[in-house]
């Protein structure tokens, strides 16, 4: 039987008089691929806030691995991100004065141990050995946007969570960021992914659609996974 | 990694780094010339308000209840003097190397030219070597540095001259280089007036000779009427006054500090003890304004201290958060990566620490500097260095530091990532 691995139940996220998400509901299990998509204001970013620890539901439960996050204070929360969640951002967040190994190490070093070749195995994974002792302005989009995603990978997370990772690339560092993702799928990572992007919302196993902080739509991929995926290899290559 | 971050941070944001540098250096460095000046300053002062004469008297117990009973001073108060070999005994107290100079006073009448005078003998100066071995160079001349001298003043070995009170000068028509004849007890002598001295008080009718010739002339050789001492004291404190009431009030302990303390009391005390017969009471006016404006100069240096460390504190304050907030969106990621706050806290505290030990040590040094220039400007002598500074100013420089990164802190704990990493 699959594990379950984060359950939202009747989740709500209020701020004054807007109801930023109502009443969700939703369970992912260990190794699926969810893409949520939605229009702006949707509710999108608080949901993966809340889903990442960095903020908690007015009401409801968030139960990530066992554990209801919705009740912890400020400094359980960050251990359970920093123990649990691996994170990517639109932007990338790298520390712009530490280069691409170095970033990848701080994230070891509030989790643990800093370990520099653990770090530069990271990025070989992502295909930026070369690329290790770069500082973040050297790099293109694409590779930041895979030294953030080594970043979130190396402490070997539960879940990885993308917050729009391929809205700032080019549709070949778009392509390159998916491929990532599929080998990471195929290593049993559980990727949860907000986009606008309908190419990249269509790769993952399952969709959910948020309209005005409700769930309207929870589409099953599964069947056409493989193949949208093959299509999207081909036209990068096209 | 921690270092490794903090030397980045360093060099990347040097210009700001410098700027709190530059702060540090500028509060320390007038913080450690102030409590350099503070600490040595009281001898310094004292010495500059020694030109104000002597701060302690000392008199036959006898005569000095005459005096303060009924006010009286001079020869015919009582014929009890104090011996002229114990007055070297001054340099032998506990506290000798405050006493900075004396003279002995023989004081009596004389008849000059018909009228009844008062006369004075003195050590003009003196120069000797004490049994310690230390060379003594004292005397009135040091005592009166504000008197002004028409003609000379006597050596010590001159007892065949005097110098006259300007008044009773002018009153004579005497001038620098007469001769005039003194009568006392049945016999008469010449003297050569060497000068003529304003002292702008009682003295300017008195006559001024030479101890061995007073006493020749009073026929009581080998007596004082009195000593007058300059001494550096410290200024006093409850302790000086309960003791200058009563010494046997004190505990075993308070006595201890009371004594190895240079009150103006504890070296009344001590110079009772080695002159016999004598009552040392300290010149309340002078002792008083030299106490009063040594405190008022520390308040001030202590002032001036505490407003460079306050302003220090407010211009790290305004920075450390200037910066915090340009740097926000990577601490809020740090904190999204896993980061505590007190670990993000100590992150930039250290960054700050680190930057301001550097400023603050360049700011020790350029105290120091300030503090000789100070003590060349206004002392014309060097200021002692006090390496208790070192450790005040550590701790001036913590509480700054600490206390100007309270706004920094503050904003750091409330800063949620969401907020800077998603614009929300």
């Amino acid at each position: 039987m699959t594990k379950k691995i984060l359950e939202l139940q009747g989740v709500s996220k209020i701020y004054g008089n807007l109801k930023a998400l109502a009443d969700i509901n939703l369970s992912v299990n260990a190794g699926d691929w969810l893409s949520i998509m939605g229009p702006s204001g949707s509710g999108k970013t608080t949901m993966i806030n809340i889903i990442g620890c960095m903020d908690t539901p007015s009401t409801g439960s968030v139960i990530l691995d066992g554990t209801d996050i919705s009740t912890e204070n400020a400094a359980n929360l960050t251990r359970i991100r920093r123990d649990k969640i691996g994170l990517i951002f639109q932007q990338f967040h790298l520390i712009s004065y530490l280069t691409a190994v170095e970033n990848v190490m701080v994230a070891q070093y509030y989790h643990s141990m800093p370990d520099e070749e653990e770090a530069l195995e990271a990025l070989a994974k992502v295909g930026l050995s070369e690329r290790a002792h770069h500082l973040p302005a050297q790099l293109s989009g694409g590779e930041q946007q895979r030294v953030c995603i080594a970043r979130a990978l190396i402490n070997s997370p539960q879940i990885l969570l993308g917050d729009e990772p391929t809205g700032n690339l080019d549709e070949e560092n778009e392509g390159i960021v998916v491929d990532i993702f599929r080998r990471l799928h195929d290593e049993g990572v559980t990727i949860i992914v907000v986009t606008h992007d309908p190419e990249v919302g269509d790769v993952a196993q399952r969709k959910i659609i948020l309209e005005h902080g409700r769930v309207v739509d929870d589409i099953d991929q599964s069947a056409t996974f493989g193949e949208a995926l093959m299509l999207k290899g081909r036209r990068q290559a096209s | 990694m921690f270092w490794r971050m903090i030397t980045k941070t360093l060099i990347r944001q040097r210009g700001k780094m410098l700027m709190i540098a530059f702060t540090v250096v500028l509060g320390v460095s007038l913080s450690t010339a102030m409590m350099n000046v503070m600490l040595g300053v009281g001898d310094k002062v004292n010495r500059e308000l020694k030109v104000y004469g002597a701060n302690i008297t000392v008199r036959h117990k006898d005569a000095a209840l005459m005096s303060d009973l009924y006010g009286l001073e001079g020869q015919g108060v009582n014929d009890k003097f104090l011996h002229e070999e114990d007055v070297l005994k001054l340099k032998s107290i506990f506290w000798g190397f405050n006493i900075l100079d004396f003279a002995p006073i023989l004081e009596g009448k004389a008849d000059f030219d018909g009228s009844e005078v008062a006369v004075m003998g003195t050590w003009p100066e003196k120069h000797t070597t004490l049994p310690t071995g230390e060379e003594l160079h004292t005397g009135l001349k040091n005592l009166r540095t504000w008197w002004e001298i028409s003609g000379e003043w006597m050596n010590e070995d001159e007892d065949d001259s005097v110098m006259l009170g300007h008044l009773l000068a002018s009153q004579k028509n005497i001038h620098a280089g007469d001769t005039i004849t003194l009568k006392a007890g049945g016999q008469s002598q010449k003297f050569t007036v060497k000068g003529i001295f304003n002292d702008g008080g009682n003295s300017d009718s008195k006559i001024l000779m030479t101890l061995p010739a007073a006493q020749r002339l009073l026929n009581l050789s080998g007596r004082v009427s009195a000593i007058e001492v300059s001494a550096l004291t410290t200024p006093d404190n409850d302790l000086a006054r309960k003791a200058a009431q009563d010494p046997h009030s004190l505990s075993p302990d308070e006595y201890e500090t009371w004594y190895c303390t240079a009150y103006v009391s504890a070296i009344c005390h001590q110079i009772q003890e080695v002159i016999r017969d004598g009552v040392a009471k300290p010149v309340r006016q002078v002792a008083e304004s030299e106490g009063t404006i040594l405190n008022k100069t520390t308040l001030l240096m202590i002032l001036i201290t505490i407003l460079s460390s306050i302003g220090s504190a407010l211009a790290i304050s305004n920075l450390i958060t200037a910066s915090v907030i340009e740097r926000s969106q990577e601490l809020g990621l740090l904190k999204a990566l896993g980061a505590h706050n007190w670990q993000i806290v100590l992150l930039v505290l250290a960054e700050v620490m680190i930057t301001g030990l550097a400023g603050g040590v360049v700011g020790y040094f350029m105290g120091i500097g300030f503090a000789q220039i100070i003590g060349q400007t206004v002392f014309g002598s060097y200021i002692e260095i006090a390496r208790m500074v070192i450790l005040i100013v550590a701790v001036i420089l913590f509480l700054v530091t600490v206390v100007g990164s309270i706004p920094a802190i503050r904003y750091l704990m409330a800063l949620k990532p969401t907020e800077v990493l998603h614009g929300k």
